[in-house]
């Protein structure tokens, strides 16, 4: 299994109960979890995303047992933002980025996220989009986040045919016609992390191809059990289990110009 | 109800080297694990409660179906997928915040037909008003007292320190129903005459004869579990707020596993997100039972007792 949705280092409000590497990396393969795409906690607050980013590079090489894949932060409303990118992509051979943009301030409008973006196209790197992190309706008062504004998207996807853009935690969101025209506007992708409802990932397949949902979790925020179950609560044929499961993940990852 | 075959899935490339052969079929089994599919077991498996079949739902609705019995069929055949034996429905096909007496019967109804479609299986807990006291007690004698129900749901039309509660709260006691109150602790502000897991702390002092139930736990959990941990005939209900992680273990250590009860808020929440809360907490066989199953059925065990239905 190929889980594109883990965070390391501690999340801001509470401690959790696998936020130390090493007891993540064991929960991920007591669930039988190959490879993880790992961004940072850190990514949201700090300023320092070199910093950020490099301690992700070091915690992923000396605990990941081959198993962390890091994602790495960039701020484009940072100074120099631009050389962060270059640094995840050239120094650390990331795959990919994680963007946080209604943490960081700016809407998908603005040019620097425009700028940003074609950076990452051109680079071949996945970038990886968080929609939200927690419940809107009972966030700390003084850490409330609203969610990010996804309409400007399908124009966005359109206009870049080389961006392999994942949505994470969108699906309690984005949903119904929002969702179909999101997808239907290019390669995106979505994680089931907050997919909700009875059967819900089979719900999910009647709006979006099974070759753009991907298995994440958002762990350790989330249990990494609550996405494995909902695989198996859904009713899905082998093929779509192994690629939503892996197969997706590794497609996306092979595909990178 | 297993896991579809496709042939698609099957036909791995017989001309691929071994290594990769190997490498794609482990990855195969892994997501077959997953889904529930048989195949050889890796490991011991992590959810042996879902396996047995031995779970019980405190919290779920009508929905997904064209009927109640649509509905309710539904949401069975997954709960059958993730080994819920027994669920408890309460409110009808559509909801309303502040319904009219005429309103509520009629959610009843739906949930009596519900309970009529699948009886060893489904519990009823029947929707009331506070605001019209006489109607709701007669009510609560209609589904409870002289129907197949076993406790009542309140909802968001009074806010549940309100004195208009006492009479229904008394009544229900008398009949060993216990009672399940939704709450919520917002960031912002409530919806008007939603409670908080502190308006039921305040009525569980004054009824302490009464089986009071903190549904969502306030969903702000970190608030809600502090606020019932005196008022000790308050169980919390897991669902209905997202997988959080450490929700469960900080249950446990602030209340104790008894009076912690596994619920999932279906068809809106899946039943998986909400087992997750119970599977991630690496608790002990014993306690976790007690969640999944054991409290449920002791908060149950004396009205169903009261009206001779066996466990």
């Amino acid at each position: 299994m190929i889980d594109v949705n883990v965070s390391l280092s501690r999340w801001p409000l509470r401690r959790l109960p696998c936020d130390e590497t090493p007891r993540l990396v064991e929960r991920l393969k007591r669930h039988g979890v190959t490879q993880a795409w790992a961004g940072s906690f850190d990514g949201l607050l700090h300023r320092d995303i070199g910093g950020v980013n490099a301690r992700l590079a070091d915690e992923c090489r000396r605990h990941g047992e081959g198993r962390l894949v890091p994602f790495g932060s960039v701020n484009p409303m940072l100074p120099d933002w631009a050389e962060d990118l270059r640094r995840c992509h050239e120094q650390y051979c990331m795959p990919g980025i994680r963007l946080h943009p209604n943490y960081h301030g700016y809407a998908l409008t603005h040019p620097a996220f425009l700028e940003l973006l074609a950076g990452a196209e051109k680079r071949g790197l996945v970038v990886e989009l968080v929609v939200r992190m927690d419940d809107i309706r009972v966030q700390h008062p003084l850490m409330r986040v609203a969610d990010v504004d996804t309409k400007p998207l399908p124009e966005l996807i359109a206009r870049r045919r080389n961006l392999r853009l994942v949505l994470l935690n969108a699906l309690a969101t984005i949903r119904g016609a929002e969702l179909k025209r999101i997808a239907a506007a290019g390669r995106v992708y979505f994680d089931i992390s907050m997919q909700e409802a009875v059967a819900g990932v089979a719900e999910l397949l009647r709006l979006v191809p099974a070759e753009r949902i991907l298995f994440g979790s958002h762990f350790p925020l989330f249990d990494l059990e609550s996405a494995a179950l909902k695989m198996r609560e859904s009713e899905l044929t082998v093929a779509e289990a192994q690629a939503i499961g892996h197969g997706n993940a590794e497609r996306l990852l092979a595909d990178r110009t | 109800m297993g896991l579809e075959d496709s042939p698609r899935a099957m036909s791995l490339g017989d001309s691929l080297p071994r290594r990769e052969l190997l490498s794609r079929f482990s990855r195969a089994a892994a997501a077959m694990a997953l889904c529930g599919a048989s195949g050889p077991p890796a490991q011991a498996d992590p959810f042996p409660e879902i396996a047995k079949g031995e779970i019980w739902d405190l919290h779920g609705h009508l929905g997904g179906g064209r009927t109640p019995e649509e509905s309710i069929t539904r949401s069975l055949k997954y709960a059958d997928r993730m080994g819920i034996r027994r669920v408890v429905v309460s409110m009808g096909m559509s909801f309303s915040y502040d319904p009219s007496p005429e309103e509520f019967r009629r959610q009843n109804d739906d949930v009596l037909r519900a309970v009529r479609q699948a009886p060893d299986r489904v519990f009823g807990f029947v929707y009331l008003n506070p605001k019209h006291v006489a109607e709701s007690l007669k009510e609560l004698d209609r589904c409870v007292r002289d129907g197949p129900m076993v406790g009542v749901k309140l909802w968001v039309a009074v806010h549940c320190n309100d004195r208009r509660l006492d009479p229904i709260v008394r009544r229900a006691a008398e009949l060993k129903a216990p009672i399940f109150q939704h709450t919520y602790w917002r960031t912002g502000e409530n919806l008007p005459g939603e409670s908080t897991p502190a308006d039921l702390a305040d009525l569980a002092r004054r009824h302490p004869n009464a089986a009071l139930i903190c549904g969502h736990t306030g969903n702000d959990w970190e608030r809600g579990i502090r606020a019932i941990r005196a008022t000790k005939n308050v169980s919390i209900d897991l669902s209905g707020c997202d997988p959080t992680a450490g929700m469960v273990e900080m249950a446990v250590r602030e209340l104790g596993p008894e009076r912690v009860i596994y619920g999932s808020d279906f068809p809106g929440r899946s039943f998986a997100s909400q087992l997750a809360k119970v599977y991630s907490a690496d608790l002990p066989d014993a306690p976790r039972r007690l969640i999944l199953a054991e409290n449920a059925r002791r908060l149950l065990r004396p009205i169903l007792a009261a009206k001779g239905i066996r466990i």
